[in-house]
């Protein structure tokens, strides 16, 4: 079986992020790193490749230059190789623009499962996984809690609006995981080590078959009118309790009329 | 003036909330028409009626129960083709979202997700999203075809503005079922007898300081008698004390409520994506560097389990 896992290289989100005047992330600012919700579904497709000494586990990004950072760390983690699709007229891409490019690169390498996190922890659409399976044709099993793939098809768990589901898709899907899914494994120094020397392969948009207005800036379907920074909350009185803390509180929040 | 479709959440036509603050908003862009699938167009057209809905498309198919999320998209696609609205609203949960996208790449529109506010403005409507854990506001327009938008619960009050809506029945082309994901059980889960948690005017909630699954019986006792919902930080949820479904912040669930009170939260960033938009925010923490303390209109710095039933009491004693 051929599992592409889909992973992006985001600002880090315990960071103090911000928007670019353009308001698109800034990527410039703080430190990116893989996203932290796209390590669970590394770790699924590593469990699914050790049941199963036929799978093969690629990763795919895409993102500029150092976007490639996010796939070592992936590779450390374990699996066989990566994709990097790095352009510049990707930049400013939607998630219909992305969503795209992936689709591109996924049906050029072949697959059986594409797996994604819920989110990026930048954009956090949750919507990538979706487009994915609509553009690819395939069925979104998706934001699943609990996974099982077995004679292929995928079963799992859903939390979804107001309902909890269990759910059915037969391969070829989509298939997208919650921070629930499992706890994702750290590389080891062997697994960084080994991680140098798996092959990832760089494409651009002609090697997709697209062009440059299909996607960025110029492809995208919404634009920003402004993005600011909100107020910071004021702080209020902090008292420490002696006795009267509840008191008090119960004071303030019937000022509020709350009480 | 052009429809605004709005996706109905139901069940078995009882309408949610959200439901009705989609209906408010979307006075603002047109005149609202109610997509209900499933069945219960009877139970929900006075409640639809009442909140604005000028038009009902009714679809009944099993599908919309047998699969996953596709059944909405063929639906709500095809009657967007048929009455070309301004605006097409939905409610921002998983369902919710991966529906709007799918919509939005089959009408060849633009989306937007997660909206805290849908105004009307020259290009169509114009959305405030709050973005990067709730630090920025973003205001944003789709620039393609008819605007698909998902809103989160709370983005406004719901306002009556009675109607006489014309029910229709729509009449549904559903892909292939190999196409679909089948649904082999559904959950739905139970309300109790608090306010849900995304719907809620007041949030208590319990975190690492809890200390145990037993202990959330506070927790309890203080949403009990401010009449509000019971929320849990992720740790508290990974160590098995709460729910999922009740877990705030980024990947849980994320609320805006009157009134939030944190107990025993120290407020990572991860919790505070899901809280920090909420109008005052009260905190009891131990540690007095927590970083909640950073967010709060009021903070105590004390034991929970001696604030907290204190706190149960003084408000019964007030409003008694």
């Amino acid at each position: 079986m051929k599992i592409v896992v889909c992973v992006k290289h985001v600002p880090d989100a315990t960071a103090d992020r911000t928007f670019t005047q353009g308001g698109t992330t800034d990527r410039a600012s703080v430190d990116s790193l893989l996203s932290e919700l796209d390590e669970y579904a590394v770790e699924q497709a590593l469990r699914i490749a050790e049941s199963d000494a036929d799978t093969e586990v690629s990763y795919l990004t895409v993102g500029p230059d150092d976007a490639r950072d996010a796939l070592r760390k992936a590779l450390a983690m374990g699996g066989d190789s990566a994709i990097h699709v790095n352009d510049e007229d990707i930049e400013g891409s939607d998630a219909f623009g992305t969503s795209l490019v992936l689709a591109r690169a996924i049906e050029r390498h072949g697959f059986d499962l594409v797996l994604c996190g819920m989110a990026s922890t930048d954009g956090t659409m949750g919507v990538v996984p979706a487009l994915l399976a609509e553009r690819l044709g395939v069925r979104a099993v998706t934001h699943l809690e609990e996974v099982a793939v077995e004679d292929g098809t995928v079963t799992g768990r859903r939390e979804g609006d107001g309902a909890t589901v269990r759910i059915q898709g037969d391969l070829p899907a989509v298939v997208s995981v919650t921070d629930r899914s499992g706890d994702a494994r750290y590389p080891s120094f062997k697994g960084i080590m080994a991680a140098k020397k798996k092959p990832l392969e760089t494409l651009d948009l002609a090697d997709l078959g697209l062009e440059a207005a299909q996607v960025g800036r110029a492809g995208a379907r919404s634009a920003v009118d402004s993005a600011t920074r909100r107020p910071p909350r004021t702080k209020g009185e902090i008292v420490v309790d002696e006795g009267a803390g509840a008191a008090g509180l119960a004071a303030f929040l019937t000022t509020q009329k709350f009480i | 003036m052009a429809e605004v479709l709005v996706l109905v959440d139901h069940t078995d036509g009882v309408v949610r909330k959200p439901t009705l603050e989609l209906l408010t908003l979307a006075r603002r862009l047109g005149e609202p028409s109610a997509v209900l699938l499933g069945p219960g167009a009877d139970t929900a057209t006075e409640t639809l009626g009442r909140f604005s809905a000028r038009k009902i498309y009714v679809v009944d198919a099993p599908e919309v129960d047998e699969y996953l999320v596709t059944p909405v998209v063929d639906a709500l696609t095809q009657i967007a083709e048929r009455t070309d609205p301004a605006a097409i609203l939905l409610p921002s949960g998983p369902d919710g979202k991966e529906a709007a996208a799918r919509i939005a790449l089959r009408l060849d529109s633009g989306l937007i997700t997660d909206a805290v506010d849908v105004t009307a403005g020259p290009q169509g409507p114009v959305t405030e999203q709050s973005a990067f854990a709730a630090t920025h506001q973003v205001t944003a327009h789709v620039t393609r075809g008819v605007p698909v938008i998902t809103v989160k619960p709370n983005a406004t009050a719901p306002e009556p503005a009675p109607a006489e809506p014309v029910v229709e029945k729509q009449d549904i082309v559903f892909g292939p079922a190999s196409a679909g994901v089948r649904v082999l059980s559904r959950t739905r889960r139970e309300r109790g007898d608090r306010p849900e948690l995304t719907e809620a005017d007041i949030v208590v909630s319990g975190g690492r300081g809890v200390n145990g699954a037993e202990n959330f019986a506070l927790v309890e006792r203080v949403a009990d008698a401010l009449g509000g919902a019971v929320g849990a930080s992720r740790a508290a949820v990974d160590a098995g004390w709460y729910p999922h479904s009740h877990q705030v912040g980024q990947t849980g669930t994320q609320v805006s409520p009157q009134l939030y009170l944190a107990a025993g939260i120290s407020g990572a960033i991860q919790h505070r994506a899901g809280m920090q938009t909420s109008r005052t925010i009260v905190a009891v923490n131990k540690d007095p560097d927590a970083p909640i303390f950073e967010l709060a209109d009021h903070g105590v710095v004390g034991d929970l389990f001696e604030v907290l039933p204190a706190l149960v009491d003084e408000i019964e004693r007030r409003r008694s």
